[in-house]
């Protein structure tokens, strides 16, 4: 019921992309990600559209499977376009009624929705090559600086780490519950919208109990092994940045700082 | 009310690097009245299986006849076939959500849209058949019960829908041994006195030859044995292969068969075992 949810899953594999330092994915995704707002032409969302596919092709990851991480985005980027085509000013292309089409408006809306899309896949494409693990240890390592400022980031990542790690169990405790209901004659998918949500407290109610056992049970698990925080914790699988990391981000870095000047 | 399974398939996640197929050419009849067990590893299908019999998963190839009807066919609703065919998940309780017990119970026959005093009947009587004590619990919250009335309390909220077929999903998994000695015996007592066809899954073959007539062996997706409870125990060689293994009795009993002995291996409980061993030593003069 749930397996069309691409967002927080993880491909496993051994492509260029999986073995790249997470840390080193992460500043690229961000760089993508800030360049994708300063960059105004087409040919700007055109290059970065390229640098994000050929991301995918040496990531291995199967086209389909990473585009059907927009298909929930479907309704968003429908709303943003119509937005953007009515309420610009402009050459006309069409009225219908009070409202005008305009051609600015068709390429403002254009340009939204490319970004939200290359938004999406480029944080797709980085959590399905990298394991929540790995993402974690990279958050951590990055935010290790702005420890010095107060900021706790290794219980901030073990956090993330935690609620990464129980999403897929959450969903499939959600399908089974929502299975045990449908099969005492519960139905979640007619009705208004107030008996729709109404419909959802056999859902939710067990689904809280089950979360809050789970949690408790966690925290005794961790207890037991003596968690007691960052504090002088040393860990198995050290981070390391290679030669071939710090090029690959200060490359992509490059590449993306002229797209950012010259789009 | 009769359950026909015709070459099955199921595929989870298809289409993605997740895909696994679950269910292989399945082929299977529950006839009416029956008491079936169903047997296999974790992962054999068996749990597949079942959320088949009542439309909550729908075959990726293969077709599924309640009654001899199709139940994907346009015009079958399908609350009509999950209020015949009754199923029990595994750990039943973790679906409890109402605040007391008898709200509980009557979600089913809520939803199948009753008036009051049929939902009121129905709850009295689920609960007082799955060994509860109505009065004590109507008005308790469920989440104060003990584990095992917690459950029974689940098994109670199906049996409200009053269902021909009742399919239990390791209905005594994590309960204590007389919870479970308990609870078995009222599986067999709906099975005897209201004629509930029942289909009870589980990886413990003790569990199982105690209560079913005929048995089915899952493994990697396929049916591998469907037989008698006494014919499919005997095959050894195929529950080990299949990672069951073979029940502590018939294990000693095969033993015994092996060293010479005159004694026969088709035990299913200790109680048969213990019987045939006096027996054997009786023959041999080393008991009177």
């Amino acid at each position: 019921m749930f397996g069309n949810v691409t967002i927080g899953q993880y491909i496993p594999g051994d492509s260029p992309v999986h073995r790249l330092d997470p840390r080193a994915k992460m500043l690229i995704a961000l760089a993508v990600i800030t360049v994708l707002f300063l960059v105004h032409t087409m040919a700007g969302y055109g290059i970065i559209l390229l640098f994000i596919l050929g991301a995918m092709v040496l990531a291995h990851l199967p086209a389909r499977f990473v585009l059907r991480g927009v298909r929930p985005l479907l309704f968003i980027l429908v709303l943003t376009f119509g937005l953007h085509l009515f309420m610009n000013e402009g050459r006309v292309i069409f009225r219908l009624g009070p409202l005008v089409a305009t051609y600015e408006g068709a390429f403002r809306g254009f340009a939204m929705s490319m970004r939200l899309v290359l938004l999406v896949l480029a944080t797709s494409i980085l959590t399905l090559s990298t394991s929540p693990i790995e993402l974690t240890d990279g958050i951590e390592s990055l935010l290790a600086p702005a420890r010095l400022v107060g900021v706790p980031a290794h219980e901030l990542a073990m956090m993330m780490t935690i609620a990464l790690r129980f999403i897929p169990t959450l969903l499939e405790e959600t399908d089974k519950i929502m299975k045990a209901q449908m099969a005492r004659g519960a139905d979640f998918q007619t009705g208004n919208v107030l008996q729709k949500a109404k419909s959802l407290v056999p859902l939710l109610v067990p689904l809280f109990v089950s979360a809050f056992r789970r949690a408790d049970e966690l925290a005794m698990a961790m207890e037991a092994r003596c968690y007691r925080g960052g504090q002088g914790r040393t860990r198995m699988k050290q981070l390391r940045a290679g030669a071939r990391d710090v090029l690959a981000t200060l490359g992509s870095t490059a590449v993306l700082a002229l797209v950012a000047v010259y789009f | 009310m009769s359950i026909r399974v015709e070459g099955l398939y199921y595929t989870y996640n298809p289409g993605t690097p997740f895909e696994r197929a679950a269910l292989e050419d399945v082929n299977l009849d529950i006839h009416d009245g029956e008491f079936i067990g169903i047997i296999g590893e974790t992962g054999s299908g068996k749990s597949t299986l079942i959320q088949h019999f009542n439309g909550l998963l729908k075959p990726t190839r293969g077709r599924v006849l309640v009654d001899a009807v199709d139940i994907w066919q346009r015009d079958v609703r399908l609350k009509d076939i999950r209020q015949k065919v009754g199923l029990v998940f595994q750990y039943p309780e973790h679906q409890l959500f109402e605040e007391t017990v008898f709200a509980d119970v009557a979600f089913g026959p809520r939803n199948l849209g009753l008036d009051e005093d049929e939902i009121s009947r129905r709850v009295r009587r689920a609960i007082e058949m799955v060994g509860l004590d109505f009065e004590a619990v109507r008005d308790r919250s469920p989440f104060e019960l003990s584990g095992g009335e917690m459950r029974r309390a689940a098994i109670a909220g199906v049996l409200a829908m009053e269902p021909s077929v009742l399919v239990l999903d390791e209905p005594v998994s994590g309960l204590d041994p007389r919870g479970r000695d308990e609870l078995l015996r009222e599986m067999e007592t709906l099975h005897r006195e209201f004629e509930y066809t029942v289909v009870l899954v589980s990886h413990s073959m003790e569990d199982v030859a105690r209560l079913a007539k005929r048995l089915v062996v899952m493994h990697e997706g396929r049916v591998v044995a469907d037989g008698p409870v006494r014919e499919v125990f005997c095959m050894t060689d195929l529950l080990r292969d299949t990672g069951l293994g073979v029940p502590q009795v018939t294990e000693l009993m095969h033993e015994l068969a092996r060293r010479g002995k005159q004694v026969r291996t088709d035990m299913l409980t200790v109680e048969e075992a213990k019987a045939e061993l006096l027996r054997l030593l009786r023959s041999e003069g080393r008991v009177r």
